[in-house]
């Protein structure tokens, strides 16, 4: 009907056009039957379409930048190229650092945010629950929370030393937040109909949680997760770029301290990259819940 | 079931709503069975009244009886459906029935219930789909196997087919009656629409302010009216019309003299 273009904005546009088109063919209404095959169409474009569109920008930065190192506008000190990067993460791994030093942020992050995270649902779910909880403890818990949370890096290594305990703890502390706040808010907004029939229908407190209130915030607490994951790398980072003889944000002071562009960036790059995929697990985990919960 | 002396008023809310009387002295004696429709203008404590039917809340005085022995919280003998169906969205209509079945049921018998009464409502051919993939009759026929679900001794129904269109509300009326007739628990209906009441209760209670009475005193029983003929009843009955057409005054609507036969 339309001819097809390469750009995205193009094919938006088309489609517009072709609903237009085909509802003057159609006599149909343009909000009705006609704008339904359309937006079905953009569901079904397979999976390695949109990775291949979103793969763009960031294949076009890597070209720009080899581009800019290599003109020697910017001298190699302060710009490395994509190249040499490379090398110094495989000249890295070959000494078996880099994996180390991966493999400690992870075990990390994910300690933190899942031990954050558990007890952010806990205690959101207590004072979003309980009137009397909620006036007792809100209060206080929003005072920890406007403690900037590097503040406590100093008591932490006092109390519990620069081992793995204080760093997790910090990142504990950043990810708990987060799922707190947004759980919290949301069981005291569930819809109050649903909550009296749960009610109605004779429900314990708990059994009302589980089954109406719980499911009801499913994807509200989805987005919560993901804020503290996003905490708990940074959290990750400043532990270790504060206290650590080891893991990616190590490998950023050393690399700082030694004038190490090249492993500078690589920890930054890795840093996205780790952070984009424990995100993208985070991204299953809400397509299946969202699946059965809404 | 009885209901004696219920009070219910309100409090200065936190927001600054002034302190309210909605209930005065309702009293009340439903026998088992008995289907009874509560109609009053909007506003004046239908809901309010229900909520303390089904122990959703509790009057400031007075009390609700059922079978002799007073109401404390939720009553397990109870079951209700809303004006909205409120289904949980997440769950399957099989699911959302089930929320029905008292605590404790045998999975086998609650199940083996949940089928009957999906079959009872005509959805067993929707039974897997999601709330949102169905028609508003058939989530509120839903809500309705949901109630029922309980194997309730007292149904109350607030507004339950306020919100259908006009056809599947006397389709909805007639499932009801038959429901009644498969499973006779006693049904306190509260509904805005009088035909309705008339065609399926055996009272009619009236609600409002009495009259001549001061402003904010809250409501009462202003009459109960008898609904002569046994169900199914016809629509076009003309001593229903007389007896419609006098609710209506005591609703506030006009009474124009001039009858003029519409075919219902």
């Amino acid at each position: 009907m339309a001819i097809r273009s390469n750009s995205e904005a193009d094919v938006a546009a088309n489609e517009a056009a072709t609903v237009l088109q085909s509802a003057l063919e159609f006599e149909h209404s343009v909000e009705g039957t006609a704008l339904a095959p359309p937006i079905r169409r953009t569901q079904k474009r397979p999976r390695w379409f949109a990775f291949l569109v979103g793969a763009v920008v960031p294949v076009a930065l890597i070209v720009f930048w080899q581009l800019l190192s290599t003109s020697g506008i910017i001298p190699a000190y302060r710009l490395p190229t994509p190249i040499s990067v490379w090398e110094a993460g495989v000249d890295l791994s070959a000494r078996g650092l880099l994996l180390q030093d991966v493999a400690i942020s992870t075990q990390r992050v994910l300690l933190g945010f899942f031990l954050g995270s558990i007890s952010g649902l806990a205690v959101g779910a207590v004072i979003g629950l309980s009137r009397w909880a909620s006036l007792l403890v809100a209060p206080t818990v929003g005072a920890f929370r406007a403690v900037p949370s590097l503040a406590w890096v100093p008591l932490l290594i006092l109390y519990l030393g620069i081992h793995e305990d204080s760093k997790v703890l910090l990142i504990t502390i950043g990810a708990f937040f987060p799922v707190y706040t947004t759980v919290s808010g949301a069981l005291r907004h569930v819809d109050h109909q649903l909550v009296e029939v749960g009610r109605a229908f004779g429900r314990s407190r708990m059994n009302l949680l589980l089954i109406v209130q719980l499911p009801a915030i499913v994807p509200t607490v989805v987005s919560g997760l993901r804020l503290a994951l996003a905490q708990s790398w940074l959290f990750l980072v400043a532990a270790e770029l504060i206290f650590s003889s080891i893991g990616l944000g190590f490998l950023l002071k050393e690399s700082q301290d030694n004038g190490r562009i090249d492993r500078l960036f690589l920890a930054i790059i890795l840093l996205a990259v780790l952070g984009k995929l424990t995100d993208a697990l985070i991204g299953v985990l809400e397509r299946f819940l969202l699946r059965r919960w809404s | 079931m009885s209901l004696r002396g219920v009070n219910r008023s309100f409090a200065v809310s936190e927001r600054g709503i002034p302190a309210r009387q909605v209930l005065t002295d309702v009293t009340l004696e439903i026998s088992p069975g008995e289907i009874v429709a509560l109609i009053g203008p909007s506003g004046c404590g239908k809901s309010t009244l229900l909520r303390q039917v089904i122990g959703l809340d509790s009057p400031s005085s007075g009390e609700v009886r059922i079978d002799g022995s007073a109401l404390v919280g939720i009553d397990q003998r109870c079951a209700i459906a809303f004006q909205e169906p409120r289904l949980l969205p997440w769950r399957s209509i099989v699911r959302n029935v089930e929320i029905g079945l008292p605590r404790g049921t045998d999975r086998a018998i609650g199940h083996s219930r949940v089928t009957e009464l999906l079959h009872l409502v005509q959805l067993e051919e929707s039974s897997q789909l999601r709330p949102r993939q169905v028609s508003g009759g058939m989530a509120q026929r839903a809500a309705l196997a949901r109630a029922l679900a309980r194997g309730p001794g007292v149904l109350v129904l607030d507004e339950p087919f306020g919100a259908l269109d006009a056809l599947t509300r006397l389709t909805m009326q007639d499932l009801l009656l038959d429901i009644h007739a498969a499973e006779p628990a006693t049904i306190i209906l509260v509904t805005h629409d009088v035909d309705e009441a008339l065609y399926l209760s055996d009272r009619v209670v009236l609600l409002g302010q009495a009259p001549g009475s001061a402003p904010g005193s809250g409501s009462g029983i202003v009459r109960i009216v008898d609904v002569p003929g046994a169900r199914p009843r016809d629509r076009a009955n003309a001593q229903l019309a007389r007896i419609r057409s006098e609710l209506l005054e005591g609703l506030g609507v006009e009474r124009h003299h001039q009858v003029i036969p519409q075919p219902s």
